[in-house]
């Protein structure tokens, strides 16, 4: 038997970036399966290709050598269906596939890939896509339609760099023209009209222009949650912070704004809460800074959504928490056991960092000595200097 | 490497190796704000070409009696003179040339890879060898600019030069026109540009 001597860490758990990624990818395919199931044909051509785009793009950055990338971490087909699950279903495939690139070109390998990202990749794609095809982005069409399995809606097959069909004039052709083919965010932000809450949860009845059911995808996240694959605080501190401030502003002006539930489920509020806010790379991994990051972004969502153009919020909302994750970070940093501000009365801290695991110990802690600083070693002493300058003189 | 006469390598040093735009990522000014249409970028480049080689020939020919306390100035005198040149030609050649292009014309004066060859390169050598620098960065700094607004001007309104290439049903890509397009597409060219150097020092 041989005894190594080796630094910690000495115990590791069976679970890596693969293992988690596969979990995630598998906890998305129910969301997914009713995608389909709402939409037909098209969600599922939107959701291949948009996945298949995203998938080539990083096979492209992989094998040019810029940076270690393994199609086995399924990383990039989580972006793919998570940007495919945020986009409107007969969203025109190759505007899809644009979104896809992208996502992964300028949301991830320009800034050296897997877990160097600033921005969630997949809302770097839907936002692009949302600056450049606003209005395709802006159309939905409405779930349940009949014959959704036998034909595509037109948008989706549009010629690549080409506009896409009316959807209101093929709706009229089939006779569906009654049917509403915006969402209900911007029923409410344009019309003044509220889809009633409980409809906006299971998302199962009638004719309407919603993504996948939020109650599902609550469900999803809870298993992914329960199996720690992703930090409860920051989907409930999203949704605490966003039903909070649409619950104070209801509460002031019932008339004006509408009811908090409707805020919650409706527009993409919970699918960004559960699988893209909680991103480990782009979010926060100090407890209290996951608190203040879905704190930020809740309350973010809720302000666009009332005070901004765009009916829809959670997108920019994630992504201004993106931004400000390291900043958190470095706010929230946990004070290490015998650190906190009561433990050494009388004795003056001084101003270090702590690194974030608490159980780490820094080097003034082991009482080993610094380094002293020597920056400048060919630096002349100050006598030498004086002696030199004379002969001037 | 000997083969080639010296002056080929100067002036391929600014189209390629030190590339104003892609390499050295200088007058970034002007490259994000004008390249919204190929038209507007290559008389812009063509233009900032024009002040370069002639201000640094002169810079070049007045290097020695050029005091040096006072060279940044002298040197943003003669820049502006040439500058007032080209936006008196612009305005008499096409008008609608010179509203697109609006302040940026005059902005030549403070554009940096001016005033940064006047001072590393001009003020130290013979006008012939300054020419030849100059226009190498001209060039580059057309090409550049060419290049950003070609793909803005193809993508963001399916017209390259004004002719339409798509016909009538394109779909504009809305972003390419606005600013942050400048930037996707400046990204894209520096990531593209940074690959093949890259590959090239390593082959």
């Amino acid at each position: 038997m041989t005894i190594e001597i080796r630094p910690a860490p000495h115990l590791h758990a069976p679970r890596d970036v693969p293992l988690i990624m596969r979990h995630v990818v598998w906890s998305l395919l129910p969301v997914c399966a009713f995608f389909v199931y709402q939409y037909g044909l098209s969600a599922l051509a939107s959701l291949l290709v948009v996945t298949a785009s995203c998938v080539a793009t990083e096979r492209l950055f992989a094998r040019t050598g810029t940076q270690a990338s393994d199609i086995g971490d399924f990383s990039a087909v989580i972006t793919g269906l998570l940007l495919a699950l945020s986009l409107p279903p007969a969203f025109p495939l190759w505007m899809g596939a644009v979104a896809g690139f992208v996502a992964i070109a300028f949301g991830k390998a320009m800034t050296g890939g897997l877990g160097r990202n600033v921005f969630n990749p997949a809302l770097v794609g839907r936002a692009f896509a949302q600056a450049a095809f606003p209005q395709a982005i802006a159309t939905y069409s409405p779930s349940f339609l009949p014959g959704r399995f036998a034909e595509f809606v037109p948008s989706t097959l549009t010629w690549p760099l080409m506009q896409p069909p009316e959807l209101a004039a093929w709706l009229k052709v089939n006779r569906f023209d009654a049917l509403a083919s915006a969402t209900p965010l911007a029923l409410w932000k344009f019309e003044g009209v509220i889809t009633d809450a409980e409809a906006l949860l299971t998302s199962l009845s009638g004719h309407m222009a919603v993504g996948p059911s939020p109650l599902l995808i609550l469900i999803c996240g809870a298993y992914l949650a329960a199996r720690r694959f992703l930090d409860w605080r920051i989907p409930t501190a999203i949704l605490g912070a966003a039903g909070l401030t649409a619950w104070l502003l209801y509460a002031l002006s019932p008339e004006r704004f509408p009811n908090p539930f409707f805020m919650l489920f409706s527009g993409g509020l919970i699918l960004g809460a559960v699988y893209m806010a909680t991103d480990m790379v782009t979010s926060p991994v100090t407890p209290r800074g996951m608190w203040l990051y879905g704190a930020l972004i809740g309350l973010l969502t809720v302000v666009i959504r009332y005070y901004g153009g765009l009916p829809e919020g959670v997108m920019y909302a994630i992504l201004i928490g993106n931004a400000a994750s390291p900043l958190i970070e470095k706010i929230t940093q946990p004070v290490p056991f015998g650190k906190g501000p009561f433990a050494r009365l009388g004795k003056t801290r001084m101003g270090a960092s702590y690194p974030l695991h608490p159980t780490y110990i820094s080097r003034e802690d082991a009482g080993a000595e610094a380094p002293k600083k020597r920056i400048f070693i060919h630096k002349p002493k100050q006598e030498d200097r004086r002696s030199a300058e004379k002969p001037h003189e | 490497m000997k083969t080639r006469p010296l002056a080929w390598e100067e002036f391929m040093e600014g189209v390629w190796r030190q590339n104003p735009v892609f390499v050295m990522a200088l007058g970034m000014c002007p490259v994000l704000a004008v390249s919204v249409s190929a038209i507007n970028a290559l008389s812009m480049g063509l233009a900032t070409t024009f002040v370069l080689v002639s201000s640094c020939a002169l810079i070049s020919l007045l290097r020695k009696w050029i005091p040096k306390e006072v060279r940044i100035a002298t040197y943003i005198v003669i820049i502006a003179t040439f500058v007032t040149v080209v936006d008196y030609l612009i305005q008499a050649i096409s008008l609608t040339l010179y509203e697109a292009l609006g302040a940026f014309i005059q902005l030549i004066v403070v554009n940096c890879i001016i005033l940064g060859r006047a001072e590393a390169h001009a003020s130290k050598n013979p006008p012939l060898a300054a020419i030849i620098n100059a226009l190498g960065m001209g060039v580059g700094f057309t090409l550049g600019l060419f290049a950003l607004g070609s793909v803005r001007e193809i993508l963001g309104a399916g017209a390259w030069f004004g002719i339409s290439l798509f016909g009538d049903g394109f779909q504009p890509w809305v972003v390419m026109l606005l600013p942050p397009g400048g930037f996707f597409v400046l990204g894209g060219w520096l990531l593209l540009f940074s690959f093949f150097a890259r590959r090239r020092a390593g082959a």
